[in-house]
């Protein structure tokens, strides 16, 4: 147990997808404009990524890993090379499902997220999530474990940027600087921020 | 002559002026993930361009027979099977760079580069074109990895593709190098100063102001 609970903080803070793994990063910038849809935001990506990281492993351990066939007299077969498409399958398929899902019984939910849902198919930090899943072999715990810690430092990251731009609106900058590149030295330093994390959790 | 001037146009454009990285904020994902050196950077500025360029070209040459509602699948499963290629061929040949860039020749599927050249140019767009325009394109990301690249490359080790340039204490030279450079936030920093630069010298790129104190004082209610 206290396995997966440093498990989870060491996907929150040690391994912040957007601000040290630099996952997830367009949507990062482009979101965090205002907190309320950096929340909407941050929440949607707690939800997919803790429903797609262990779908993913249950569909990689039983179909797509090397071995995975051998009830079938087929020890050799190694479909590995197609999880790329697989999981880009089952994220853009679980990312529609809630889609549907949320419309139909929490309208009013949909409508706070917009547009954000279908985005969530090409953000990089969950096909990510899914990819080290496999790099490190995690099992069906400690993938939903994994998914939920990376969905939240997420949502605790573009929360964090979107309060700090939203006071910047007020701050008188080098025209250069204005929107883009404040924002990326912000991210920068709150990265040196999160980097004073790395030492936290020891796995 | 007009049309190749327009091809040639399609081309630079992206380079600085209307740069995928810096401008159109796409693909920045891998822009900061892979530039601690510059062996990487060009590996993954490699990949990516021959990604996109393919991409660009499959989805325009069946534009015409791809239904709307189901699109984006379509283009994704497209430049999956590119990206799984391109995987495949670096695991093959040159396997050390493979493993250090580990996932993200991968994520260039979901790199929102990709999806969004082929979105917004490539879907409505003869195939010559649009592979041009995926062209100009990935040499703007190229590009700004390659400077990103060599600076932490050349600051966090003293050395350019692995050569020593500025000779470090630890091989008996002078430079001590600076270990913040191969860390993520210097990447956040250079990136912003570039992106500073670039519009300082390109000045429409400048953002508008989302607060002016003088319309505020008016506007308040």
């Amino acid at each position: 147990m206290s396995d997966l609970g440093f498990l989870f903080l060491s996907a929150v803070f040690v391994e912040n997808m957007p601000l040290t793994l630099f996952l997830g990063l367009c949507t990062f910038l482009a979101l965090s404009k205002r907190p309320a849809t950096a929340v909407g935001l941050g929440v949607a990506m707690i939800g997919v990524m803790g429903i797609t990281v262990p779908l993913n492993q249950l569909i990689y351990t039983y179909v797509l890993a090397p071995g995975a066939w051998a009830w079938a007299d087929q020890p050799e077969l190694d479909l590995s090379y197609l999880s790329l498409l697989a999981f880009i399958g089952v994220i853009a398929a679980t990312v529609q499902l809630l889609e549907m899902l949320i419309d139909r019984f929490f309208p009013k939910i949909y409508a706070a997220f917009g547009v954000f849902l279908p985005l969530l198919t090409v953000q990089c930090a969950i096909l990510a999530g899914s990819l080290f899943m496999v790099e490190r072999r995690y099992d069906i715990g400690e993938s939903l474990v994994y998914g939920l810690g990376s969905g939240t430092g997420f949502a605790l990251a573009v929360i964090l940027l979107s309060a700090i731009r939203a006071r910047l609106a007020y701050a008188d900058l080098p025209d250069g600087l204005r929107g883009l590149g404040i924002t990326f030295m912000l991210a920068g330093l709150m990265s040196l921020g999160f980097s004073a994390f790395a030492q936290m959790v020891a796995l | 002559m007009a049309a190749s001037g327009r091809i040639w146009n399609t081309l630079t454009e992206p380079l600085i002026r209307q740069n995928p990285v810096t401008l159109q904020v796409l693909g920045i994902c891998s822009a900061l993930a892979v530039t601690t050196s510059l062996d990487i950077a060009l590996t993954m500025a490699v990949s990516l361009t021959v990604v996109i360029v393919l991409s660009a070209g499959f989805v325009s040459l069946i534009r015409r027979h791809i239904p709307d509602a189901i699109r984006l699948i379509v283009q994704i499963i497209i430049v999956a099977s590119l990206v799984i290629i391109i995987d495949q061929f670096l695991q093959a040949y040159l396997f050390d760079i493979s493993q250090r860039l580990s996932v993200f020749v991968s994520l260039i599927t979901t790199n929102c580069l990709v999806l969004g050249r082929t979105e917004s140019f490539a879907r409505s767009n003869p195939p010559l074109p649009s592979m041009v325009d995926a062209l100009g394109n990935g040499l703007g990301y190229s590009l700004i990895l390659i400077i990103i690249g060599a600076v932490r490359e050349l600051f966090g080790m003293g050395s350019l593709l692995g050569i020593s340039v500025l000779p470090t204490i630890d091989e008996g030279g002078w430079y001590t190098p600076l270990s913040l450079m191969l860390l993520a936030p210097s990447a956040f920093f250079l990136l912003g100063g570039l992106v500073w630069a670039i519009r300082s010298v390109q000045s429409e790129q400048v953002e508008v102001a989302e607060f002016d104190p003088i319309d505020d004082a008016e506007e308040r209610r």
